[in-house]
């Protein structure tokens, strides 16, 4: 379906055969408001009909941070390096937030807009863009809290950022974005017809979790295969580079961030390429 | 771009869609893994059933098959076809929802798509939260959205509900909605599949009026599916009949939906029944029905009170005796009038046959009609078995007849296409 203007109307052509490059980022630029409006409505529409409505917003993230500071820190011990165990897990799990998102959002792209989908066209790319653009309101909303505990702490003197690096962190949520929403919509384009990965995404994003240095450091884990593993997992390094810039600890290797970024551009490439496929055609497979 | 001087709005070349019948991917990607393993290897898929040459998911079905079809701008098209003859699936391929199998579609303006009400409304937003949501889907942007807002909600006739959320609406509310916001988009070709199904006749009358204006006065293209013959005679001044994934009829409104009421529509004095659209149903039958002549008149036009002298010729593979005969008279609006039987029965012999027949068109109003003809048999059980029938057999008119006891104009609408024997006043 490709799209130009000839005498200023719109001309749109279509056949059954595609490119399957083919994206039109520019079509999608012309519906800019609707990914406004569906990323509002994300936010709108979540704490309708709860009692603390936005407050979950940050409850959520820092019940999170206190188990984990209490399972890992308190009773496995876990050490992180001397930085206090709230503020790493809250960092922590500011950042994984955002990347788990980024898939699990994604992977239900076709499967939950199937009704909307099947009765008007509208560039699909749309409906992951805002789902990337809700997880990173949710992270700048954790980052907050995360600032709170940090000023906090650096004004104790116990953790010492590297604050030239913070001007990094965009292109670390860029990094992530890109990949997460890789691997949804690679998921959501495979979920069209094999629901099982559906049902196996929650559980698959959980176990991520554990191999990348989520609720430990990588430079807790000993050397060998299982460091190598971890290492290879495209998540470590932006994770490590966002701490070495927020905590001031972090492991970071310049080939592995490279790799990271080499396997990020692969998946997303392959992802545009079966979203494409599967986009023109999945009401007739949903 | 433009062709007879007149601008093409849509051109659809060689279109088809094909669906795959049976449950799709079997469901499990190592079923799937495994015949595509087999397939790449030039083995027998393993997933078939045996003495199957293919798996049963394998098998498909022709949506569409072959649709050739130039749409002008400013016209107002109508689709009307049975169920399951690809209205839809055409409107789902022009709104870019699913992609043709094969062929090719150009359109030239910006397409608004209503093949469902409201989609997209979410209950728990409000109506002008809906009316962002909704406009933007349909590909307006926000400026567009906010300058048309006021028409929007005058138009929808729910302004006192505008900021409740529409949940809370009754159906007709929300139809009313969501027809005015995409009534309202910068569009140069609506789409609309039956969407006027609800809502009340003030509002339905409205939204007739604004499509009528859109296509007249604006230039707009618009297509419209429904199964509504009147709304269709209201505001097309095209019509396609679709059947089987093919366009059978192109052109007149009237004409396409006699056609579509399962009729040809054409009065004429000779009708031969060999003809290949008929030939294939005609020949199941257990009589042949060759022909039908009327003798007594130029152009199937009578007065209600007169008789149609016909021949009708009737092929038999075997001798049969007591054959009768039934005529089904439908008006022009698809209503049955009463049915005919042949006061008594004749024999056929083994090879042609012809009869004569009067057809009395004694209390029948002004307007078309059109028969169907039954050839049956009471066999030795006394049970009726049927022979063989023609949809319609012929059509007729009649023409006005100035009735002088009732000075009236007829409403069929009301009072049906019979006009029965006047009541006597005895005192």
């Amino acid at each position: 379906m490709s799209e130009r203007r000839i005498e200023n109307i719109h001309h749109t052509h279509i056949t059954s055969k595609r490119k399957w490059y083919e994206l039109n980022l520019k079509e999608v630029w012309q519906y800019r408001d609707l990914i406004v409006l569906f990323t509002k409505r994300t936010f709108s529409l979540r704490y309708k009909q709860t009692i603390l409505g936005p407050a979950w917003l940050f409850l959520n993230p820092f019940l999170t941070s206190v188990v984990y500071t209490v399972v890992f820190g308190n009773i496995a011990k876990i050490d992180t390096n001397g930085i206090p165990h709230i503020l790493f897990y809250l960092t922590s799990t500011a950042i994984w937030a955002f990347f788990s998102e980024s898939i699990t959002r994604n992977a239900q792209t076709f499967t939950s807009n199937a009704n909307v989908f099947g009765k008007v066209y509208f560039p699909r790319l749309t409906v992951p863009v805002s789902n990337i653009l809700s997880a990173a309101i949710q992270f700048c909303i954790q980052m907050i809290m995360v600032g709170i505990f940090l000023a906090y702490y650096v004004m104790k003197g116990m953790v010492s950022p590297n604050w030239p690096y913070f001007l990094l962190i965009p292109v670390v949520l860029i990094h992530l974005g890109i990949m997460g929403m890789g691997f949804g919509i690679i998921i959501s384009s495979l979920t069209t017809k094999y629901r099982d990965l559906g049902i196996l995404v929650t559980f698959g994003v959980q176990l991520w979790m554990y191999g990348t240095p989520i609720v430990y450091p990588l430079s807790e884990i000993g050397d060998g295969l299982l460091k190598t593993a971890v290492m290879i997992n495209p998540v470590t390094m932006p994770v490590e580079l966002f701490r070495y810039a927020v905590l001031g600890q972090g492991t970071v290797l310049p080939e592995y961030l490279v790799l990271s970024w080499i396997i990020t551009i692969l998946v997303v490439l392959f992802g545009i390429m079966i979203f494409n496929r599967v986009e023109k055609t999945f009401m007739d497979t949903v | 771009m433009s062709e007879n001087n007149r601008e093409i709005a849509i051109k659809l070349s060689g279109v088809k869609k094909m669906y795959k019948l049976g449950q799709i991917g079997g469901g499990t990607l190592q079923g799937d893994l495994q015949s595509w393993w087999a397939r790449v290897r030039g083995k027998e898929d393993p997933n078939t059933m045996i003495g199957q040459k293919q798996r049963l998911v394998g098998q498909t079905f022709m949506a569409l098959n072959g649709i050739d079809l130039t749409i002008y701008q400013g016209e107002a098209l109508g689709i009307i076809g049975a169920n399951g003859a690809g209205k839809s699936t055409m409107l789902k391929l022009l709104s870019k929802v699913t992609a043709p199998s094969d062929g090719e579609i150009d359109i030239y303006g910006r397409v608004a798509s209503m093949l469902e009400v409201g989609t997209g409304f979410n209950g728990e937003m409000t109506g002008r939260e809906n009316i962002y949501m909704n406009g933007a889907i349909l590909g307006m942007t926000k400026a567009e959205i906010d300058a048309k807002m006021e028409d929007i909600i005058e138009f929808s006739e729910v302004r006192e509900f505008i900021d409740t959320p529409v949940k809370r609406y009754s159906s007709g509310m929300y139809v009313k909605l969501a027809f005015s916001v995409a009534a309202h988009l910068d569009s140069e070709i609506m789409i609309m599949d039956e969407v006027l199904a609800v809502g009340d006749m003030a509002f339905q009358k409205k939204c007739l009026t604004k499509m009528r204006e859109a296509a007249n006065k604006e230039g707009r293209t618009v297509l419209y599916v429904s199964h509504n013959m009147n709304t269709i005679r209201q505001l097309c001044d095209r019509c396609i009949v679709l059947d089987k994934g093919k366009i059978i009829f192109d052109g007149d409104v009237e004409e396409a939906i006699d056609i579509y009421l399962g009729t040809t529509g054409v009065m004429s004095t000779y009708y031969d029944f060999l003809q290949p659209t008929q030939l294939n149903r005609n020949a199941k039958g257990k009589v042949l029905f060759k022909y039908l002549k009327t003798l007594n008149s130029a152009d199937m036009k009578f007065y209600s009170d007169s008789r149609i002298e016909m021949e009708i010729a009737l092929a038999a593979p075997k001798p049969l005796e007591k054959v009768k005969l039934r005529f089904e008279v439908r008006y022009q609006n698809g209503i049955t009038s009463g049915t005919s039987f042949l006061d008594k029965p004749f024999n056929l012999l083994e090879g042609d046959n012809t009869v004569t027949l009067h057809f009395d068109t004694t209390h029948f109003v002004a307007g078309k009609y059109y028969v169907d003809l039954v050839a049956y048999i009471y066999n030795q059980f006394g049970n009726e078995e049927y022979l063989n029938g023609i949809y319609p057999g012929f059509a007729f008119e009649i023409i006005e007849d100035i009735n002088e006891n009732n000075e009236l104009v007829w409403l069929p609408q009301y009072w049906g296409s019979v006009h029965l024997h006047d009541t006597v006043l005895v005192k």
